[in-house]
């Protein structure tokens, strides 16, 4: 994911905006006070990405509901979970009738991600007394979109306000969402069959989407082409455990020529 | 121990307590507390960054492949054609996500109009 830099007509990654330009905005704002940084916030949770990612909820909410979650478990879902993939892998599993270990295990597999997305957010976040009990929080509410707004935004936030801004986000993308999940669940039934389907659609295009532009190095592309194929494979040979396996192998296989490339750029 | 297993009201919230929400917010805790001890592009993380990324993937294989309620009574062909050329869609806009999932659909709309 790219984004051009008007200040110095550079293209910069998400999360590497451009620092003069930032540095200079936030120290003019620096007296501004914490409500306004907390506002600040909850407005880019209006933001393309933002709205992208209320799509894709409406999307799921049609999901749960075929698998037979019901509404108030779809909403508390959205709101104690909150990684969509995760989400899916957990009401795939639920639909699968996988045993709870087994659903677990498949989750834990699938947001095994969060945990470097976390590591690269928290210390832009941490600022001299920023207390690790707010970022242990703040940090429930980290998944692929609000991090993508942060990691672009937070440059432009004054260090001791990041935390503020970052609730206003995360605050408002789960609050957002889990009334987007009940509302949509309440009128799933009513929409014209190929509302439905375009709906359900709108899932995998956002993770395929997002997953291929997430992706760090050249080994994430083989691990995204790698699953597409390998799930739909395993969902035949091994529907309990399917996407276990897929994971497994495919991202061993994706890991295993990223070592040999290295090899072969060093020798 | 499955989803549907149990008939008391309880047992679907501890089943997304314990499948969902700590097995998701583990890694974001580890997370923080690990931010700025392990290096971001150490081997183990890049390992596990892969296995992460082909198992998110096998849910999108899945979710196309064998979708669920409106969507599988639309043809295999109709949802392969829609997502391939979306994702073709994306990459030669320059990576534009909005562009992708536009392409998809429309593609989806048309060829359910079309009885495809």
């Amino acid at each position: 994911m790219e984004r051009r830099c008007a200040a110095f007509g550079a293209v910069a990654s998400y999360g590497r905006a451009c620092y003069g330009r930032h540095m200079s905005t936030w120290i003019s704002d620096a007296t501004a006070p914490r409500s306004t940084w907390f506002l600040g916030g909850v407005r880019a949770a209006f933001s393309l990405p933002g709205l992208i990612l209320i799509s894709s909820f409406i999307g799921f909410a049609a999901l749960a509901k075929g698998a037979g979650v019901t509404v108030v478990q779809a909403a508390f879902m959205t709101a104690t979970v909150w990684a969509l993939p995760s989400m899916v892998v957990l009401v795939g599993a639920i639909a699968s009738g996988a045993a709870l270990p087994a659903a677990m295990f498949a989750v834990t597999l699938s947001a095994i991600r969060l945990m470097p997305m976390v590591m690269a957010l928290a210390p832009e976040m941490r600022a001299g007394k920023t207390r690790q009990g707010v970022l242990y929080l703040l940090a429930h509410f980290v998944a692929v979109t609000s991090w993508v707004l942060a990691m672009e935004r937070l440059k432009r936030v004054p260090p001791h306000m990041r935390t503020t801004y970052y609730a206003g986000l995360g605050g408002t993308l789960v609050t957002t969402n889990v009334i987007v999940v009940t509302v949509v669940y309440a009128v799933a039934d009513a929409l014209p069959s190929a509302v439905s389907a375009a709906l359900l659609m709108l899932t995998p295009m956002y993770f395929l989407t997002s997953l291929w532009g997430s992706a760090r190095e050249r080994a994430g592309h083989v691990a995204t082409v790698l699953g597409l194929v390998l799930g739909p494979v395993f969902h035949i040979v091994l529907p309990q455990i399917d996407l276990l396996v897929a994971g497994l192998i495919g991202g061993t296989v994706a890991y295993g020529l990223h070592l040999r490339r290295r090899k072969v750029r060093v020798a | 121990m499955s989803y549907f297993s149990s008939g008391a009201w309880w047992w679907p919230y501890l089943f997304i307590l314990v499948a969902g929400f700590a097995a998701t917010d583990i890694w974001r805790f580890l997370g923080v507390y690990l931010g700025g001890k392990l290096s971001e592009d150490s081997d183990l993380l890049v390992l596990v960054r892969t296995m992460a990324t082909a198992l998110v993937a096998a849910v999108i294989g899945n979710l196309i492949v064998f979708p669920g309620g409106a969507l599988a009574h639309t043809s295999f062909g109709l949802r392969i054609a829609a997502a391939a050329l979306g994702f073709v869609a994306y990459l030669v806009s320059g990576k534009r996500m909005v562009v992708g999932i536009a392409t998809a659909e429309f593609l989806l709309l048309a060829g359910l109009y079309l009885n495809f």
